[in-house]
Parts: C-alpha cells; sequence; structure tokens
C-alpha cells in the first residue's frame, strides 16, 4: 500500500475515534460541559491534560529545536515540564477545593470584584485566542501537506473536526477524546525514536541512547561523535550552544514555567478531577505522561542531527569525496525539497553538497581552501526534523502514517481545549457572572457552544490570513499567561492580606509591561532556528528576548500588587476566612453540579 | 483560624519550600548556573550539567510532585482535615 492511500487510513481512523468518543461522551448539564461533572480519575485526567498541553509546537517543532540549538534549547525541556511543579504544589489543590468552573470566577470571588473578574478575562481570552491560532496553522499545514490539498481547504477540514467535538461534547467529550489522542501521539512519537535509537546506538531506549556508545563499533560516546562532526564543520559544540546567554535561558525557562502553571485551559482541568486529593496526584500524572515525550525529545534531536549531518557529510571533511553527489540524494530529501522546507544550491557547481556553517569567519576560510563557496543548503527547517525522522531512518511507511495522525492528533487535542476555556470564560464568567446572572442552565451551554463556534471562527480567520504571528503568538500567550494570572491566583491562596486593588493594578501592570515589550521587539521577535543564537537585539533589555519576558512581567505583577495592597484597604473579614477555608481539603463539594 | 489549621499550614509551607527549593537546584541551579563545572563530570559521554538540563531536571520534577502528593495525603490525615 504506498504511502498516501495508509496516511489517509491511519488518520481517517484516529478521526472516526476520536469524533466516536465525542459523541458518546457528549455533556448535557454546564457541569459535564465545563468540569466533566468532576468524574474524571486522575490517571485519566493526568493523560488528558499531557494531550492538552503538548501541542504541534511540543510534537513537532521541539525536537527540530533541540537539533539545531543544542543544549540551548533545554529551556523548551525545563520550561514546559517544571511549570508542572508550581502548578501541583502551587495551585491545583486549592483550586479544586474552591470547587468552581473557571480560573476568573476564582479572582472574581477571591478579589469581590467584578472589575477583577473581567480583566481575569480579558488575559484568559487574549492569550488563549492567541495560542489557538497557532495550533489552527499547524492543523492546516498538516492536513495540506499530507492529504496533499490546499492549505485553506485543509484548514477548513481541521476547523470542522475541531467545531464537531469540541462543542458537542463540551468538556467530558474533550476530556475522553483527549486521552484517545494522547495515546496516538505518544505512540507516533517514541515508535520512530526507539527504531533510530537502536540503529544509531544499539540501545532500544531512546534517554540511554544519548548516553551509549555508536553502534558502528567505533567506542566512541554519541554525544562525543556529535559534537565532533558538527565542529568539523564549523557549528557550535551541540552540547555547550547557549540560548543568547545565560541570563537569558534562565529568564526564559522561567518564564516558561509560570506560564504553564498560569495557562487557563491546563488550569481548569483540575477541575475536573472528584477530590483535593486527585488534584494534587492528577500534576504528577500529567508530568509522567508529558516526560515520556520530553524526555526523548533529546534523542529525537541529537539524533536526527547526526542522521542529518551524515547524510549530507559521507566522508572526510575537507577531500572531493566526503561529500554527497547531488545525483544521490535519498529520496527522503526530494520529498522535502518539494515542500520547499529543505533546500539545496551547488554554489560551487561540483555536484555534490557542502553543509557547513559559512557564519564562521575562520572555518569558512579554511573551507574555501577546498573549493567551497558557502553552505550550500540553504534551507534547513527545523519543524520537518520529526515529521521527517522515520523516512531519514528508512521506517516502515505505516510509521510515517502514525507520525502524522500524532502531529494532527497533539494539535487538534490543544486547540480544543483552549477553545473550551475560551468558551467558559466568555459563557460562565461574562454572561452568567457579570451581564445575564439569571440566565438559565440551557441557554448558558448554548451560549458556550456559540462562543466556542466564534472562536473557532475568529481563529480559523486568523488561520487564513495570519498576520505575521507563528512563533511569536506563542510567545506573546506565554508572557500574557505567566505576567497576569499566575501571580494572582498565588497570592489570592498564599497572601491572605492581598486585596482587590492590588489584584486589578497587578494583573494590568503585568501585562501591561509584557505586552509592551513583546510588542516593541515584535520585528525581532520571530525564532529563525539557529541563526537567533548569535543574533542577540542590541536594544533589548539585559539581554533578555521579548519571549522569555513573561517571567520579568510577573515580577512586575507581584511587586506593584504587594505595593498597592499595602497603601488600599485589607480584603474584608469574610474574603480572609474563604482563603482559610480554601487552604485545608475538609469539606470539598464532591457533587457534580451546583 | 484555629491552632490545628494554623499547624497544618505551617507544615504545608515548610514541605513546598523544600521542595520549591530543590525544583530550583535541579533545574537553574544545575542546569543552567552552574552548567560547564558539572559538564566536567561525564556519566556514558554525556556532561553532568548538560543530562541535568535535559533529562535530569524532568526526572526530579516527578519525583517532586510524587513526594508532594503522599506527604500532603499524610498531613491531611494527620491535621484531620482530610476529606471523607
Amino acid at each position: 500500500m504506498d504511502l498516501q492511500t495508509l496516511t489517509y487510513l491511519v488518520v481517517g481512523f484516529t478521526f472516526a475515534l476520536y469524533i466516536g468518543i465525542a459523541f458518546w461522551a457528549r455533556a448535557a448539564t454546564t457541569g459535564e460541559f465545563y468540569a466533566a461533572g468532576r468524574g474524571v480519575h486522575p490517571v485519566a485526567n493526568g493523560m488528558a491534560t499531557a494531550a492538552d498541553w503538548m501541542s504541534a509546537a511540543s510534537f513537532i517543532s521541539m525536537a527540530g529545536l533541540i537539533a539545531f540549538n543544542g543544549y540551548g534549547a533545554s529551556v523548551f525541556l525545563m520550561g514546559w515540564t517544571g511549570g508542572y511543579v508550581l502548578l501541583a504544589l502551587l495551585l491545583a489543590p486549592y483550586l479544586r477545593k474552591f470547587g468552581k468552573f473557571t480560573v476568573p470566577e476564582f479572582i472574581g470571588d477571591r478579589y469581590y470584584s467584578r472589575t477583577a473578574r473581567i480583566v481575569a478575562v480579558i488575559c484568559l481570552i487574549i492569550a488563549s485566542v492567541t495560542y489557538v491560532i497557532g495550533q489552527m496553522k499547524g492543523i492546516g499545514v498538516a492536513f495540506s501537506r499530507f492529504l496533499e490539498t490546499e492549505y485553506d481547504t485543509g484548514l477548513y477540514i481541521g476547523m470542522g473536526i475541531v467545531f464537531i467535538y469540541a462543542v458537542m461534547g463540551g468538556m467530558k467529550g474533550i476530556t475522553y477524546t483527549q486521552i484517545a489522542q494522547y495515546c496516538v501521539l505518544i505512540f507516533a512519537y517514541t515508535v520512530p525514536a526507539i527504531f533510530i535509537s537502536l540503529n544509531i546506538t544499539g540501545n532500544p531506549v531512546p534517554q540511554l541512547g544519548i548516553g551509549s556508545t555508536m553502534a558502528d563499533g567505533s567506542g566512541t560516546f554519541m554525544m562525543d561523535r556529535l559534537d565532533q562532526v558538527v565542529t568539523d564543520l564549523g557549528f557550535k559544540e551541540y552540547t555547550t550552544q547557549v540560548m543568547g546567554s545565560k541570563l537569558n535561558m534562565f529568564v526564559y525557562t522561567l518564564s516558561l514555567m509560570i506560564g504553564t502553571a498560569g495557562l487557563p485551559h491546563v488550569i481548569i482541568r483540575f477541575f475536573t478531577v472528584p477530590k483535593v486529593k486527585d488534584a494534587r496526584s492528577s500534576a504528577g500524572w500529567a508530568l509522567v505522561f508529558i516526560a515520556i515525550l520530553y524526555t526523548t525529545a533529546p534523542a529525537v534531536g541529537s539524533m536526527a542531527r547526526l542522521n542529518l549531518m551524515n547524510t549530507i557529510q559521507t566522508g572526510e571533511v575537507g577531500t572531493v569525496e566526503g561529500n554527497i553527489e547531488i545525483a544521490k540524494v535519498p529520496q527522503w530529501m526530494t520529498n522535502w525539497e518539494k515542500t520547499g522546507l529543505l533546500q539545496w544550491e551547488d554554489k560551487n557547481g561540483d555536484g555534490r553538497i557542502q553543509y557547513y556553517n559559512d557564519k564562521n569567519a575562520e572555518f569558512a576560510a579554511k573551507a574555501e581552501g577546498w573549493g567551497w563557496k558557502g553552505n550550500e543548503m540553504t534551507k534547513v527547517d527545523r519543524d520537518i526534523m520529526v515529521l521527517a525522522n522515520p523516512e531519514i531512518a528508512s521506517l516502515p511507511n505505516w510509521v510515517i502514517a502514525l507520525v502524522v495522525a500524532g502531529g494532527l492528533a497533539a494539535a487538534l487535542s490543544t486547540a480544543a481545549g483552549l477553545l473550551l476555556a475560551i468558551s467558559s470564560s466568555i459563557s460562565h464568567d461574562l454572561l452568567k457572572g457579570v451581564f445575564i446572572p439569571d440566565i438559565s442552565e440551557k441557554n448558558e451551554l448554548l451560549a458556550g457552544r456559540l462562543a466556542m463556534a466564534g472562536a473557532i471562527g475568529v481563529a480559523g480567520y486568523f488561520g487564513l490570513h495570519p498576520p505575521d504571528f507563528a512563533a511569536g503568538t506563542v510567545a506573546i500567550a506565554f508572557g500574557l499567561a505567566a505576567s497576569s494570572i499566575f501571580p494572582v491566583l498565588m497570592m489570592g491562596i498564599f497572601y491572605k492580606k492581598m486585596n482587590r486593588s492590588g489584584a486589578i493594578w497587578g494583573m494590568i501592570s503585568g501585562i501591561g509591561v509584557t505586552m509592551l515589550y513583546v510588542f516593541q521587539h515584535k520585528g525581532i521577535m520571530f525564532i529563525p532556528g539557529t541563526s537567533f543564537l548569535g543574533d542577540m537585539g542590541p536594544s533589548w533589555f539585559l539581554g533578555i528576548s521579548p519571549n522569555a519576558f513573561g517571567a520579568v512581567g510577573a515580577l512586575v505583577n507581584f511587586v506593584v500588587a504587594i505595593l498597592v495592597s499595602k497603601v488600599t484597604a485589607p480584603p474584608p473579614d469574610h474574603i480572609q476566612h474563604l482563603v482559610e477555608d480554601i487552604r485545608v481539603p475538609k469539606g470539598a463539594d464532591t457533587a457534580t453540579d451546583h | 483560624m484555629n491552632k490545628t489549621a494554623e499547624q497544618y499550614w505551617k507544615a504545608n509551607i515548610r514541605l513546598v519550600s523544600i521542595l520549591l527549593a530543590i525544583w530550583f537546584v535541579c533545574s537553574f541551579l544545575f542546569g543552567i548556573i552552574l552548567v560547564e563545572p558539572l559538564n566536567t563530570i561525564k556519566i556514558g559521554g554525556v556532561g553532568l550539567g548538560f543530562w541535568f538540563a535535559q533529562n535530569g531536571s524532568i526526572f526530579t520534577f516527578l519525583v517532586l510532585i510524587y513526594v508532594y502528593a503522599k506527604r500532603m495525603n499524610a498531613l491531611d490525615v494527620e491535621f484531620d482535615v482530610h476529606e471523607d
């Protein structure tokens, strides 16, 4: 069976499965729609959270970032996992004890203020919508690439699929669908990794593969070989190359961690478990399922890089026979050349490809002596690494089809979770909470579904006409969540004296500073793979990249909130009692509805 | 807040502080600040600092959440604030 048919079959089957599950588990009450009736087992919830959390960025982009940024990409590995520690220790159990449906609802009640709730809704919507646009775009690209349709058609198909199961199923449907999606995506990620690790090191466990010797019998450690291969061609040493500066890496990691713990679609996950105890373990289970992919990613990234370098540099550097002949490039290279994401150009006309770092002046001079006239791999898009990996390692077609299905599962599950967070904040927080308090449950459910459909439309529109977003959207989403939502939630639980004015001004100044910085540098915030490393914006504050600025915004939020709360009236007694109450698990509401 | 609830909260804060200190050490300290000196220690061809940044910190995070959930559940029972 050819690859195209197989891809159709595998993707079609997984989609039928998702829609079937959504139909079977469709929501009937607002409790089920927003919080799955609080009847989700912690392990199941952890798996769903993992699928929710790991988007196209984790599945498709991250290993590519690691491949080309080496040690520098550790910020993503630590940042996107360490946030779960903050979530588990500082937020999840208390928010579950509080026992409501949405993040703004907590903020509104804790800070006894509609204004605070509305500010929180605005932060949440901006962060979620910007994030979902990126997912929609990923869905469109994946569909069009593999089903060989136009990008627009791919996007419409994706919107339709998301619409059906997110709008119908609500949180209950989404949760069970995401469990299926997790299974698909993790299988699709680890199977090729195991094969490749076996090929290169003989060790089937990718996590151990990076610490093993090469399978070629040379006795060289895999990482030493990789360092040698890349430095031989003038690239930075894989295991030591830094992203920007150490300070930038520090702040970047912190931003991603705080952003993780502040993203509403992740937080609302912990409203869906039966007990406070379950909220604690649920975060742990989520991280277990995330860690399976994240600890595999360094192996996928480093081995993909090694394979790529060895494909082009087939022999000794500097000898004529050392480089691959253009006529003999493997099939996967010509396949990806068609997409425009992989390009080469025979600059010196020798019929072979030279792939080296021509920005390294010293090495470029040496290369000229060999008759090399510049790097001939003119474009190597980092995003193709995961998708191309099974082809590079000559794995069977069903593995390639599976990877496509995995990428789509990752993008769809995240999009659905984000859409739910958006719809609940509009129908539950704005309509029921602020404008129409006596709305019936049926109408609230309808409003939630309409809001979701509207959000899909908006995201789809931006997906069709991306306003130069791409990587920048993710930065804004994380920056916003980190600088606005996390600090107010944390202080709401751990600092009893934090009051209304402190919270409102904290949120506004936190987002304000972050957005200002991000917009100020919007022109340079796009991350163009490796060149980003050496290309520090001279105007960046202390060399901190805009993507990393959320942590600074969060700091501003904390400082402003505390200062304002010191000079304004403390919160009333009943609020202080509320805080005392959410600190102890006893008496949590375990009912399915309220 | 009665006496027990106060002590429960103090015990909670102590636990969280210790765990967050380890969280900081395994990621920010070992993975970023002290990465060069730690990289001189090699295990299986991988520098220890590099390993912490790409794999070790994630494994540590898992242990932290596990310990937290286990200790907190024990504290709930000890101070009689657990659910049913």
